[in-house]
């Protein structure tokens, strides 16, 4: 397995995703003799992961039972051990189509952060090319150098540990696309046109506050940036519910047998509803939105070098 | 030049895309040939040899010229007011007439002169605020100074335009929406895909940018053929179509039961010369002068109807020169011609079938006019276990009804239903504020994650669905309600 490249079976020094149930996992380094706990009990990797195929179901010690997922970056998203704040899929998608990102693009990124974005970057542009990424915290740089070499991907990304404002990314005049998640991104814009390629190369600011984004824009344009364009982008997840609401008893018109207003002669009415009126209930199927959302992580400013 | 290296230019016959302000068309480069785009008419001649991105200007004579970088003529006396109060518009404040400003235009005087005049014939433009004066002077740049810049396109530049020209040709799916499926379904080098699309082969080619030419592709189709009109507009090099394989769904039944044969194959699509896209029954769209075939295609100029705009239609006659070419020659080897197209595509779809009946794809993304349920659970059967996939549906309803039937299928997780919400910016200083609302219209999603698949054990068993499912405690709340 390797974060760019589908495997079928675990294998040993494997990263897998256990899948524990709705929206429940966490990553598991796979190795020989070591065992692993959770809720449903234990699993023995020699046994019950090496050699399985991705996607299998294994029983744990107390008998309860959990799927095993071939890791990708989403998925290493949703799980990865956070050092700092990190970029979602939500983002992470615009952001890679916006940058016009394929198999072959020249990469740079900062800060490195916890590697969320890197790591789908990097699954982006394999196998032919590559992420420069930038990271002025030492243990930060180191641990996400470490994490590259265990996903198989070393080979692609180059990790640099200085500060992007005062030093840029290391390159100049090769990159297809910049990204910058920086807390003061108007200081690296020249930096950022330095390392991109001579015309039509793609720039990315990612900004909580729109102060920042306003420096940011001003400082592209005097940098001579153009398509200078601000978005952001929210996802709103839907819980599918089967709902029940009960008919309300408005009385009857007359002492006859009339029912309680609601038509249950009439079968036509509108397909998905299903009345139930001995219990005075019509059921139904929705797309429930859920009751927090995420409301805005932050504004995404691109750009494109002329 | 794909990617990295040097520049790419725009070399005749590519498929190039033109861009004004938010404005996209996309055009096939041909020499002499008149283009109309945003009001102006135009030759391509003068762009070929020069940088994607260049931005140009049209001379009198419809000839394209590389724009001058202009010093901004800077208002050194920033004459402004401070509001509006004392601002009538009563429609006299500009002196010069529509004749003016034709007389100008004919002239051959350039836009920035004709704006230039039009401010110092307002009467009211030194009483504006400098906000006012800086929108008015954008607002007639726009109208005046045409610009056009010739961009290559791409996945962001053609969903965009999708989007803006033609959405009911991709099923009203926005780009950002697309952008999503992307990602979700882990599209990349290497992978073997299922893709199933009727949007006019956007996604398709969404998929083949992201893949690289890497890996493999298999398109399923329903009716005679894959459209792939915007496929063609990404201008892949012919390598990446060398994996690019297609399956009919009518075939599919027999695939997944063993019986699948390629005797009958589906219609011929040339034998039908112009097949008209199938239009979405339930789009309020008019059907836009459209004739794409489905054949496989040199270069297509797929967009070029906008109900609002001119009635622009096909480059028509480089189509009918060929049509009447290939007439001839049909009637001299028709009969030899078709047994051998026939042996290819039997040769062709057998391939295709071997590849699915290994039921091993990396990954399923299906984008289509149809009910997505019957997709979902006949696709899903080649898919190896633990791969994404991800289902568009341009309303929600449908895909309720989707998560319900996998559920009872079993054999996926990570089951999510969701749409994105995108919001524009408009970022000046002291003037920063969203541009625009894009909230619903964009499509939905449902996406998951496949796992082994144990037969006659159904996931609706209590722990499982509990498992999958988050707590139901509140549902029953409502029943509960005294009356």
């Amino acid at each position: 397995m390797s974060f760019v490249e589908y495997g079928d079976t675990i294998k040993d020094g494997d990263t897998a995703i256990v899948f524990l149930g709705h929206e429940s996992m966490f990553p598991v380094k796979v190795q020989h003799g070591s065992v692993t706990q959770t809720k449903y009990g234990v699993i023995r990797h020699s046994t019950d992961l090496i050699g399985k195929k991705y996607g299998s179901k294994v029983t744990c010690s107390k008998g309860g039972w959990v799927f095993i997922l071939h890791p990708t970056p989403e998925l290493w998203t949703m799980n990865l051990p956070h050092r700092t704040q990190i970029l979602y899929s939500t983002d992470i998608s615009i952001i890679t189509m916006m940058l016009e990102l394929k198999p072959g693009s020249i990469v740079c990124e900062s800060g490195t952060g916890s590697g969320s974005l890197s790591h789908a970057l990097i699954r982006t542009v394999a196998p032919t090319g590559h992420l420069y990424t930038v990271e002025f915290h030492q243990q930060r740089a180191e641990k996400a150098r470490e994490e590259f070499r265990e996903h198989g991907v070393e080979h692609l990304v180059t990790v640099t540990n200085q500060d992007v404002c005062k030093n840029g990314f290391g390159v100049s005049n090769i990159a297809d696309a910049v990204f910058l998640d920086i807390p003061s991104p108007w200081e690296a814009i020249g930096h950022a046109k330095s390392a991109l390629k001579a015309e039509g190369g793609r720039i990315c600011s990612f900004s909580p506050c729109i102060e920042q984004v306003q420096r940011t824009c001003l400082a592209m344009e005097e940098c001579g940036f153009t398509e200078i364009n601000t978005l952001e982008i929210l996802l709103r997840v839907y819980n599918v519910r089967t709902v029940s609401l009960q008919i309300p008893d408005l009385g009857k018109a007359a002492e006859d047998n009339s029912s309680t207003g609601f038509d249950s002669s009439n079968p036509s009415h509108q397909g998905s509803l299903c009345a139930n009126l001995q219990q005075g209930t019509v059921q139904f199927k929705s797309g429930v939105p859920l009751r927090e959302v995420v409301g805005h992580t932050g504004y995404l400013t691109f750009a494109t070098k002329s | 030049a794909m990617e990295g290296g040097p520049s790419a230019r725009i070399r005749e016959g590519d498929c190039a895309v033109l861009k004004r302000d938010e404005v996209f068309k996309a055009v096939s480069v041909l020499r002499r040939r008149k283009i109309i785009f945003e009001k102006q008419w135009f030759y391509l001649d003068n762009a070929i040899g020069h940088i994607y991105g260049t931005t140009f200007e049209v001379t009198s004579g419809g000839n394209l010229q590389p724009k001058q970088e202009v010093e901004e003529t800077t208002t050194e006396t920033k004459e402004a007011g401070t509001d509006n109060r004392n601002i009538v518009d009563d429609g006299k404040s500009q002196k010069l007439t529509h004749d003016d400003i034709k007389a100008l235009k004919d002239k051959g005087i350039k836009g920035q002169e004709i704006v230039q005049q039009l401010i110092e014939n307002s009467t009211t433009f030194r009483d504006k605020t400098e906000f006012a004066q800086d929108k008015y002077i954008k607002k007639k740049k726009k109208k005046y100074e045409a610009v056009i810049t010739i961009v290559k396109p791409s996945t962001r530049i053609l969903s965009t335009m999708y989007y803006a020209r033609e959405p009911g040709k991709i099923n009203h799916m926005r780009y950002d929406t697309l952008a999503q499926m992307l990602t979700l379904g882990n599209i990349h080098a290497g992978n073997k895909m299922i893709v199933m699309e009727t949007c006019a082969g956007l996604v398709l080619g969404a998929v083949m940018e992201r893949m690289g030419g890497y890996g493999s592709i298999i398109q399923m189709y329903p009716g005679g053929g894959p459209v792939r009109a915007a496929t063609s507009c990404f201008g892949f090099p012919k390598p990446f179509f060398d994996n690019l394989h297609e399956f009919p769904l009518s075939k599919v039944q027999s695939l997944l039961s063993g019986t699948f044969s390629t005797e009958t194959l589906p219609a011929d699509p040339e034998e039908n010369a112009l097949v008209e896209e199938e239009s979405n029954g339930l789009s309020e769209e008019k059907q836009t002068s459209l004739q794409e075939t489905e054949e496989e295609p040199a270069t297509e100029t797929p967009m070029e109807s906008n109900p609002t705009e001119e009635q622009d239609t096909m480059d028509i006659n480089a189509e009918d020169v060929e049509f009447k070419e290939n007439k001839e020659k049909e009637n001299k080897e028709n009969v030899r011609e078709k047994q051998i197209k026939q042996w290819e595509r039997r040769k062709k779809l057998k391939e295709a079938a071997a590849l699915l009946r290994e039921k091993n794809a990396d990954g399923l993304i299906v984008a289509s006019k149809f009910h997505p349920t019957p997709l979902l659970l006949s696709l899903l059967e080649f898919v190896a276990p633990s791969r994404p996939f991800v289902v568009y549906c341009q309303y929600k309803e449908p895909l309720l009804e989707c998560y319900t039937k996998l559920r009872e299928r079993g054999g996926v997780i990570n089951l999510k239903l969701s749409e994105t919400w995108l919001r524009n910016y408009q970022v000046l200083p002291d003037r920063s504020h969203p541009k625009l609302t894009m909230s619903g219209g964009g499509g939905y999603l449902l996406s998951g994650i496949t796992v082994i698949l144990e037969k006659g054990k159904s996931d609706s068993s209590n722990s499982e669905a509990l498992k999958m499912e988050e707590p139901s405690s509140k549902r029953c709340k409502l029943q509960d309600l005294p009356c």
